[in-house]
């Protein structure tokens, strides 16, 4: 157990040593350490935000989903008042027609009606004329009565 | 085990006997004998020692090496776990004691933490195992296992950590901040001579008390190790007292190597620890 140069050459080795422990050892493992310490920021800041853009996302789907029924009922009601308003404008055409249908079957009545009256005023007045020819056959000529007769079928 | 040629004082001896070598006429000669390595001088080495040293520090640099050339940012394989364990432990340690800004720090803790972990480690290989490979090649040669129980060992590292601390007092301080410090306080200027005994004093014993810590807790146990495989040499009859002793034997080495896996791993850490104390101290102007 002498002191001894022992002392210097340990000396000087743990000098080598240590240089090379901060040379290569040291500061590669702490880049390590700290890039992966950087890197799991990273990921964690990153499913945050991930988390943080889902919300965003669901209450966005909500406001649409939300702005998409109330479209819809608009539409919905838009088109019940649509509807309604077809089905008056059908009952407002369906009258004016049929009121025109009416009006066309009352003057085609009439015009009818005029016809067998006229008809009627013909057979009529041969009948009145037949009539009278049976009753007159003998005093009186047909021919010198004819416009007297056609004046009194107009006249009926 | 102690051979029957040898008394247990001869045993003893013969362990705590460094492979003291040095130059002599041209050719490398190891000393025989205690007094053979006293004639020797300062210009001597102790192989033993320089040689454990040497293998435990390379060894820990060659894997603390393989760990920093595989690092990456993924998920990091069984060594790389480990390496960065113990680098992350002795960055916290630096970061809680060391409040200045020097990137030599954290490398030299680690390598004073990890290289005297291992050294002191050596303590735990059963004493006779690589006495006895020494001794098939030659039985006069010694072969002293743990570094860290020679105190040339432990004065060259604790003495490079004191030329640190005079380096940076000096450097951050100026060399009148300094000699301020070890003459202005703690009792003012006009007590300069007795401040400056006092801080003296006190500066001198920092590597004086970290080698000799580690030294006298080694040492210490390494002797009762020594003491421990004493007993078993009475086996070598047949009794019921030698059997005892045998299992004695055994059982106080297993409960002392246990013992002392938390030993070197203290006398490593409190190493580190005050190293970086000092430096710290070094580092900052305290008035």
């Amino acid at each position: 157990m002498n002191i001894n140069a022992t002392l210097i050459a340990q000396a000087i080795m743990f000098a080598l040593f240590v240089w090379f422990c901060m040379k290569f050892v040291w500061p590669p493992i702490m880049d390590a350490l700290a890039a992966r310490q950087k890197q799991i920021a990273d990921g964690l800041a990153a499913a945050d935000r991930g988390k943080h853009e889902l919300e965003l996302a669901a209450k966005k789907a909500n406001q649409e989903l939300n702005a998409a029924k109330e479209k819809a009922s608009d539409i919905i009601a838009q088109a019940d008042k649509r509807a309604s308003e077809i089905v008056e404008e059908a009952k407002g055409n369906a009258k004016v027609e049929g009121d025109r249908i009416i009006t066309g079957a009352k003057a085609e009545i009439e015009q009818e009606v005029n016809r067998a009256k006229e008809g009627l005023r013909q057979q009529v007045s041969a009948l009145a004329v037949a009539g009278a020819e049976k009753i007159l056959r003998k005093e009186i000529d047909a021919k010198a009565h004819a416009d007297m007769l056609k004046t009194i079928a107009n006249e009926l | 085990m102690a051979s029957e040629s040898i008394t247990s004082s001869e045993y003893i001896k013969h362990h705590l006997q460094n492979l003291t070598c040095t130059l002599q006429e041209g050719h490398f000669h190891c000393a025989h004998s205690a007094a053979e390595a006293k004639e020797m001088g300062f210009w001597a080495l102790n192989v033993d020692t320089l040689v454990m040293s040497f293998l435990t520090g390379v060894i820990f640099l060659f894997f603390f090496y393989r760990a920093a050339r595989k690092a990456s940012t993924g998920v990091p394989s069984g060594l790389v776990n480990f390496v960065e364990w113990v680098i992350e432990f002795i960055d916290n340690s630096v970061r809680g004691s060391f409040t200045g800004r020097n990137p030599l720090v954290a490398p030299l803790a680690l390598t004073i933490f990890a290289w005297i972990w291992l050294i002191n480690l050596m303590d735990l290989v059963p004493i006779d195992f690589v006495g006895q490979l020494i001794a098939l090649y030659d039985p006069h040669m010694y072969w002293k296992l743990v570094p860290s129980t020679d105190p040339n060992a432990t004065f060259g590292l604790s003495l490079s950590v004191f030329v640190l601390v005079v380096y940076y007092s000096i450097k951050m301080k100026g060399p009148g901040g300094f000699f301020a410090e070890l003459a202005y306080q703690p009792f003012g200027k006009f007590a300069a001579p007795i401040n400056l005994f006092l801080e003296g004093v006190s500066l001198l014993s920092k590597p004086v008390s970290l080698s000799l810590r580690l030294f006298g807790n080694m040492y210490a146990g390494e002797m009762i190790f020594i003491l421990i495989a004493l007993m078993g040499g009475a086996w070598a009859t047949a009794s019921v007292g030698s059997a005892t002793l045998f299992g004695s034997q055994i059982l106080l080495s297993l409960g002392w190597a246990i013992f002392h896996i938390l030993i070197i791993t203290l006398q490593a850490f409190i190493f580190m620890t005050l190293t970086i104390v000092y430096l710290d101290m070094a580092h900052q102007e305290h008035h």
